[in-house]
């Protein structure tokens, strides 16, 4: 009988040579005329493994990692593939803590499955969710989401309940989904995990959105720096068309949905839902003043869902569970799991899964076991670039939308990037203008012009020039920017800085003998 | 980048001509075409906009918003290496350094003589195996001083 083994094909794996590891267990198996079956599934997120292999046996899914090419011919020597003992065996993967201790809903597939297998996806609960609307209806589906108390997972936490009810009521001889796979903060990776190795998910919870509103065409666009999630997707969707889950006829039903798949080209403003329905639309991607929202003049001006990537992903289950039995999980408003990216300086770097209200200490020591430098842990940034930086005494905060907003900061995405104590949180304050300053669409003055100004400002606070003018006058531009700019780039860029300024006072003290003003 | 085609007016109109019909169709033409080329170059603008039906001022301004589009071809290879936090938090901005001291290779900028380019990105999504990059497209995980090394030694052919 052959042996299934599975190397993930997910390109953080690639990254550090999965490829290579899979061609030599092929080739070793072969030099042994052992019958083996490759599978390149997903990643599980358990990234400090990877290239994590595992081997299916009489006693489960066994893990071995993180397994370099000249590894393969001890592993077959210790006989791995009927879970023979070796030093990098982690025995089942469901009992590795790390995986153990998560919620996975929306991840629950991902590093399970073959990526690009209708039978493996249905075979393991998908399209489920999507039967079930399809019987429903679209009203009570919209109720199901209203239920779970779903709030877009790109950041703002607006309920996809509401924005879905808002589409549907719109008469229009066109509607479009458009889902947001170039919310690109840094520090994230859920979207491109998700689209590289469940994309189906994606693409059921699109459709279930389609069918709610009464749209037949979706978008999604992807970001340029996840080339492979766009070929793995645009895999998928092909896929997903000879399936009849795609098409004029989906699931053998009377309603019709197709989906494309767009790249990005490399501008991060076009993960703000405006500019990227400018872009989608073949203009630069220049963000738009709201009202008009999306739900009603979207996409070349017609109503449209702008989701990201982890709501539309999240609707399948709540579908086949029922909006209820989300809202179980999660603590005050914020209902339901988020997968939370773990990153930077950490040992354990992953994606966790856990119901919101997760404290940023569980995520950052418990999972993450402290800084991989084995430094101090200093700072941890939640929420990506435009994100809050948190001091140790801050670790305590829940993450939920509510939480994250008193402590000043906010959820974002759910990156949690992790410095230890070499980070420069004046340096770090400066990148966030500098970032800024490079993405910036140029609309809004605040942002195009103070992002820039922000750099000098701080340059000179660092230098000591008219130190505590300066200082002032920092606080002054970001309340500026803040107030000033339509979208979150410009609205959000003074969140690094003003937190830095206020947990890492010492950063920005005086260095040296004051210089005086010119 | 290794294996583009030298530009040609006829290829391109054909490229423009494939996609000219979809919605929104500007970023598509320009992708197709960069994908080709391995970048844009001036002559296709006015191409463009006759097929489109928009000024050449518009496409001109849609080429330079973009960060990925190239207005000269890039011979040897490309490194985008990220440089955004998660990254900075394992030392991304010294292999910055070091790819100036060492390998007299300058972030961004045409560095004469080298046959590796390196690009700024911000986030690859590989943020648990900082610091990323994407060498000729194909994703680098857990990069340090002496894969960089590596990386450069075989750009310029092993030499």
């Amino acid at each position: 009988m052959s042996v299934r083994i599975y190397v993930p094909g997910d390109s953080a794996a690639l990254s550090v040579g999965a490829e290579q590891v899979a061609s030599a267990i092929a080739r070793e198996a072969r030099q042994r005329s052992l019958d083996i079956q490759l599978t390149r599934n997903g990643s599980r997120g358990l990234f400090w493994l990877e290239p994590l292999v595992e081997v299916e046996t009489a006693q489960g899914r066994l893990a071995y990692g993180p397994i370099e090419p000249g590894d393969v011919v001890s592993l077959f020597d210790a006989g791995f593939v009927s879970g023979g003992a070796h030093p990098k065996a982690f025995g089942r993967i469901e009992n590795i803590p790390y995986l153990a201790n998560q919620q996975r809903m929306i991840f629950a597939r991902c590093g399970v499955t073959d990526p690009l297998s209708i039978e493996d996806y249905r075979w393991h609960g998908g399209l489920k969710g999507l039967a079930r609307a399809l019987e429903i209806g679209p009203r009570p589906t919209i109720e199901e989401v209203l239920a779970s108390g779903l709030r877009g997972r790109g950041g703002a936490g607006f309920p996809t309940g509401i924005k879905w009810r808002t589409v549907a009521g719109v008469e229009a001889d066109q509607k479009y989904i458009v889902c947001n796979a170039d919310e690109g903060d840094s520090g994230t990776f859920a979207d491109r995990m998700l689209m590289e190795g469940d994309p189906f998910t994606l693409i059921e919870g699109m459709t279930i959105a389609a069918l709610a509103v009464g749209a037949t065409k979706g978008f999604v666009y992807i970001r340029s720096e996840y080339p492979h999630a766009f070929r793995m997707f645009e895999a998928a969707i092909e896929k997903a068309r000879k399936a009849a889950v795609l098409g004029p006829r989906i699931l053998g039903s009377n309603h019709a949905f197709d989906i494309e798949a767009r790249l990005g080209a490399g501008a991060y403003i076009c993960g703000e839902e405006t500019s990227l329905l400018e872009s989608l639309e073949g203009r630069r991607g220049q963000v738009r003043a709201k009202p008009p929202l999306p739900a009603i003049q979207g996409l070349f001006g017609k109503p449209t869902v702008i989701n990201n990537v982890l709501s539309f992903a999240s609707t399948p289950w709540i579908l086949q569970h029922g909006g209820k039995a989300y809202a179980e999980y999660g603590m005050g408003r914020s209902r339901g799991t988020q997968p939370f990216q773990l990153a930077g300086n950490v040992r354990y770097g992953g994606l966790v899964e856990l119901a919101l209200g997760a404290t940023i200490r569980r995520l950052v020591e418990d999972f993450g076991g402290g800084t991989k430098s084995g430094r101090k842990l200093r700072a941890v940034q939640v929420g990506g670039p435009l994100g809050s930086y948190f001091p140790d005494s801050l670790l305590d905060t829940p993450l939920d939308y509510e939480a994250m907003l008193a402590a000043k900061g906010m959820l974002g995405h759910g990156g949690i990037v992790v410095f230890d104590d070499s980070v420069d949180l004046a340096r770090q304050a400066r990148f966030a203008f500098e970032f800024c300053a490079k993405e910036s669409c140029g609309k809004c003055t605040p942002c195009r012009i103070g992002s820039t100004r922000g750099v000098e400002t701080v340059d000179k606070i660092i230098a000591g020039v008219n130190h505590g003018a300066n200082l002032e006058l920092l606080r002054d531009l970001c309340a500026v920017l803040t107030d000033g700019s339509l979208c979150a780039l410009g609205g959000l860029t003074p969140m690094p800085v003003i937190s830095a300024l206020d947990n890492f006072s010492e950063d920005f003290a005086l260095r040296a003998a004051p210089i005086a003003a010119e | 980048m290794k294996g583009c085609a030298p530009w040609d007016a006829e290829a391109a109109a054909r490229i423009i001509e494939e996609h000219r019909g979809r919605q929104g169709a500007a970023l598509p033409i320009l992708r197709a075409l960069q994908e080709c080329f391995g970048y844009v170059d001036k002559a296709a603008v006015p191409m463009i906009a006759d097929a489109l039906n928009v000024s050449k001022a518009e496409i001109h301004g849609i080429i330079t918003f973009y960060h990925d589009f190239r207005a000269a071809p890039v011979d040897g290879d490309v490194l985008k290496l990220c440089r955004a936090e998660s990254c900075q938090a394992m030392g991304c901005e010294d292999l910055v350094a070091h790819l100036a001291a060492e390998h007299r290779i300058v972030a961004d900028q045409h560095s004469p003589g080298a046959t590796l380019r390196v690009e700024t990105v911000y986030c690859l999504g590989n943020c648990a195996l900082s610091p990323a990059a994407l060498l000729n497209g194909d994703p680098v995980g857990r990069l340090n001083r002496s894969r960089i090394d590596s990386i450069v030694h075989d750009a310029s052919g092993g030499a």
